[in-house]
């Protein structure tokens, strides 16, 4: 590239947000103009009701993280945003797999899943549907393992994430 | 004993007048006819434009020439369309407004009901903040809010939708206190400036040999002026200026070499290319100054005040970013200057002044420098210049210095054709007495000229001065130096008579279309004070703006005259 290699990765960050209708759409408008693409979101009720929480997963340069953080930090309705990528914080996603899963190898997908501490949620004769919740790394290495299977669905969450001790997020 | 009761209508109003609006700029419709009945009996002055994007330039043009918030009053649907580019325009340039946009009842909204649009959907990307309300009982707070959200910090333009029903409804208003009570606190309006960051900008200013200070448009909105002066002053530093930072520190001012950029002068653009640091107050180093990026003075220390946390190191890394209103971080700046010795340094540039002046030929054909120059000369430079955009706006840019920062107001970062004659409109509006020219090219002019009706009636002594080149000049200039004189849309074949056009409102009407008409013409419109005025300047068809630095390309580049070779396209920019 022209102006030297960008360092692309993916960003993981937490948004304190106003509670109101079109704020989920002013700040997706802040990563779309600049053609950032948003892997997972997700947005919760918090201990107060007048504010949401919003994690958010993108992947790009850090320089134009970086910009987008300041111009959400910039809305109104946004009290604050903030990229946790590189700080030691509480992070979970949670995973529903449906997989292909006969009699026979049965007994192989259920040690996998204790493995992963995974919980069955529902069998039937050919399915095997489990939960489980951890970092994105160990869905990610679950999945792997159960592609052999078949897998008929999967369906995850996204990442949330919260700060250690008493640190506010 | 019970409050009494009235419409949110008349609570819209009342808010209004309490907020010290003298004026609303808009058009009617079904969902907006409980606003304008209420209009009826009260003390506010209605402006009704001929269409709506005429209302929010006009809105602009008074709050750049006041510094006060401007308000619109639109319908719903097209209504709430037809003010996109205006919003766009204000949003770009910082300028406070409320749009107040009608709405179909809430109970229809998302029902495809008449003349119903998302409008906070649509108009998300071109408002600081927007409202719909949905509730009768919150309109106090939020049109409260929309006042002081569009008027503080960096400010720009915030929108109301407001369903018919809530502007139909009862409600009880508690008076001024009413609604006070914001809650917002994602919203921050920096003051005050880094202490440390300051002391430090203090010493490299002292330090350099050859500093130079960018004005942008915060300057001015901060209303910066006397301390700019005192900065400047005191440590003896050139000065150049962005296109909407004229007049923040007075162009007429010897250590101010003018607007810098793409078609900036000489001397500004030399300046920029050798100065050892460089501090922009108030300027977001937009690229139409700054040509590219990673060649900008790269050599240079970069200071950078600014209200709005966003715009440091957004384009431009800086090595002391400010987060501050622009007037108080120079005064927290000035106790801590020591002048450091720029002496050689404020001769050198002097010496680029001299050597790379300004220059047009005044014989032969009328040339719209020409015409400027004589107009600048007639208003004794006091007057309020509004621009539409193209080239016009850049020859007056050039030629029509100003000395102060309200005096000045041009569509910069948006670029916006059609807002020259209604901007002017709200500006005359808003300084009454004063004299207000508005310099519009043919193409830009007829994009809004319906609102010459509304000027004729408000008897608006408006000069209107149409650069006539019969072309959309600013684009036939890139297709003739850059694109071998393959000419593709640009030819206005089909102009009207502008002056019988003028005629045809009841105003008065000028030509001129020769260098020897210049003065008297003129002069005759300067001195016709019963009602807007429009002077036809039948200027060179042919003429381009020099200096220009090709869009994407350093400021190095500058090209100082008509080039004798072909020029490469330009690689960036737009
Ligand atoms: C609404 C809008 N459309 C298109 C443009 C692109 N544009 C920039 S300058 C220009 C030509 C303007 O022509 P005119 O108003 O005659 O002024 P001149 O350049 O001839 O002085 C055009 C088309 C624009 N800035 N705004």
């Amino acid at each position: 590239m022209a102006n030297g290699m960008k360092e692309i990765g993916r960003h993981s960050l937490s948004l304190y947000v106003s509670n109101k209708p079109g704020v989920l759409n002013r700040i997706t408008q802040v990563f779309s103009r600049r053609g950032y693409n948003i892997d997972s979101l997700v947005v919760s009720e918090t201990q107060d009701p007048r504010f949401s929480r919003m994690n958010i997963v993108a992947s790009g340069d850090r320089e134009t993280l970086e910009q987008i953080l300041k111009q959400l930090n910039k809305l109104v309705d946004v009290i604050h945003a903030k990229d946790y990528s590189f700080e030691d914080v509480i992070q979970k996603e949670l995973v529903l797999f449906k997989i292909d899963c006969t009699a026979e190898v049965r007994t192989e997908a259920l040690q996998i899943c204790d493995a992963f501490k995974a919980r069955t949620v529902d069998l039937s004769a050919d399915t095997l549907t489990v939960e489980v919740t951890g970092t994105t790394e160990k869905l990610d290495a679950m999945k792997t393992m159960f592609e052999p299977f078949g897998i008929r669905e999967l369906v995850r969450t996204g990442k949330v994430l919260m700060a250690r001790g008493k640190a506010a997020t | 004993m019970a409050v009494k009761k009235s419409t949110g209508a008349e609570v819209l109003v009342d808010i209004l007048i309490e907020e010290g609006v003298e004026f609303i700029f808009g058009l009617p419709g079904g969902s907006t006819i409980p606003v304008f009945d209420a209009l009826v009996d009260k003390r506010i002055r209605l402006i009704l434009t001929r269409h709506e994007q005429g209302a929010v330039h006009m809105a602009d043009g008074y709050a750049r020439a006041t510094g006060k918030t401007a308000v619109v009053l639109v319908t719903s649907g097209p209504g709430a369309t037809n003010t996109v580019t205006g919003l766009l325009t204000a949003l770009m340039d910082s300028v406070p407004m409320v749009v107040i946009c009608g709405q179909t009842p809430s109970s229809s909204l998302g029902l495809d009901a008449f003349q119903e649009a998302d409008t906070s959907g649509i108009t998300y990307p071109v408002v600081k903040h927007s409202y719909l309300l949905k509730d009768p009982a919150d309109l106090p707070r939020v049109v409260k809010e929309a006042f002081y959200l569009a008027g503080t910090g960096r400010p720009g333009p915030v929108l109301i939708d407001l369903p018919k029903d809530i502007s139909a409804a009862l409600l009880e208003y508690g008076g001024k206190e009413d609604g006070r009570d914001f809650h917002l606190p994602g919203y921050v309006v920096p003051t005050r400036g880094d202490e440390e960051a300051i002391g430090r900008a203090a010493r490299l200013l002292g330090e350099a040999k050859r500093p130079l200070v960018l004005v942008g448009h915060g300057a001015v909105i901060s209303n910066a002026s006397p301390e700019l002066k005192a900065l400047i002053e005191t440590m003896q530093i050139p000065v150049v200026n962005t296109l909407l930072g004229k007049g923040a520190f007075p162009e007429t001012h010897p250590l101010n070499l003018g607007m810098l950029g793409m078609h900036g002068t000489a001397y500004a653009n030399k300046a920029v290319i050798e100065c050892d640091l460089i501090m922009s107050v108030g300027s977001r180093w937009d690229d139409r100054i700054v040509g590219r990026y990673d060649e900008f003075c790269p050599a240079a220390m970069k200071i950078h005040i600014d209200i709005d946390p966003a715009e440091i190191d957004k384009v431009v890394k800086v090595d002391v970013g400010i987060i501050g209103d622009a007037k108080t971080v120079l005064a927290q700046m000035l106790p801590l200057l020591e002048p450091g010795d720029t002496a050689d340094w404020v001769k050198r540039v002097g010496r680029f002044r001299r050597e790379y002046p300004l220059k047009y030929k005044k014989e032969g054909k009328l040339r719209a420098q020409h015409v400027m120059e004589e107009l600048y000369r007639l208003c004794d430079g006091k007057a309020v210049v509004v621009t539409d955009v193209g080239q016009h706006q850049m020859w007056a840019a050039q030629y029509m210095l100003a000395d102060s920062g309200n005096n000045w107001i041009s569509s910069g970062g948006a670029g916006t054709m059609g807002f020259g004659l209604p901007a002017a409109i709200g500006a005359q509006l808003g300084r009454p007495g004063e004299p207000v020219v508005a310099i519009v090219g043919d193409g830009g002019f007829q994009m809004t000229l319906a609102e010459l009706a509304t000027a004729g009636i408000a008897k608006l002594p408006i000069k209107i001065v149409v650069i006539n080149n019969h072309y959309l000049g600013m684009v036939r200039q890139w297709q003739n130096l850059f694109y071998d004189e393959r000419y593709s849309g640009v030819d206005l074949e089909g102009n009207p008579d502008f002056v019988k056009l003028a005629q045809s409102y009841g105003l008065k009407g000028f030509r001129i279309t020769r260098p020897a008409d210049i003065r008297r013409v003129l002069k005759a419109a300067m001195d016709y004070n019963e009602g807007p005025c429009l002077i036809d300047a039948e200027v060179e068809k042919h003429d381009n703006v020099f200096p220009i630095v090709p869009a994407g390309a350093a400021l190095r580049n500058m090209i100082l005259e008509p080039p004798k070779r072909k020029l490469e396209k330009p690689t960036g920019g737009t």
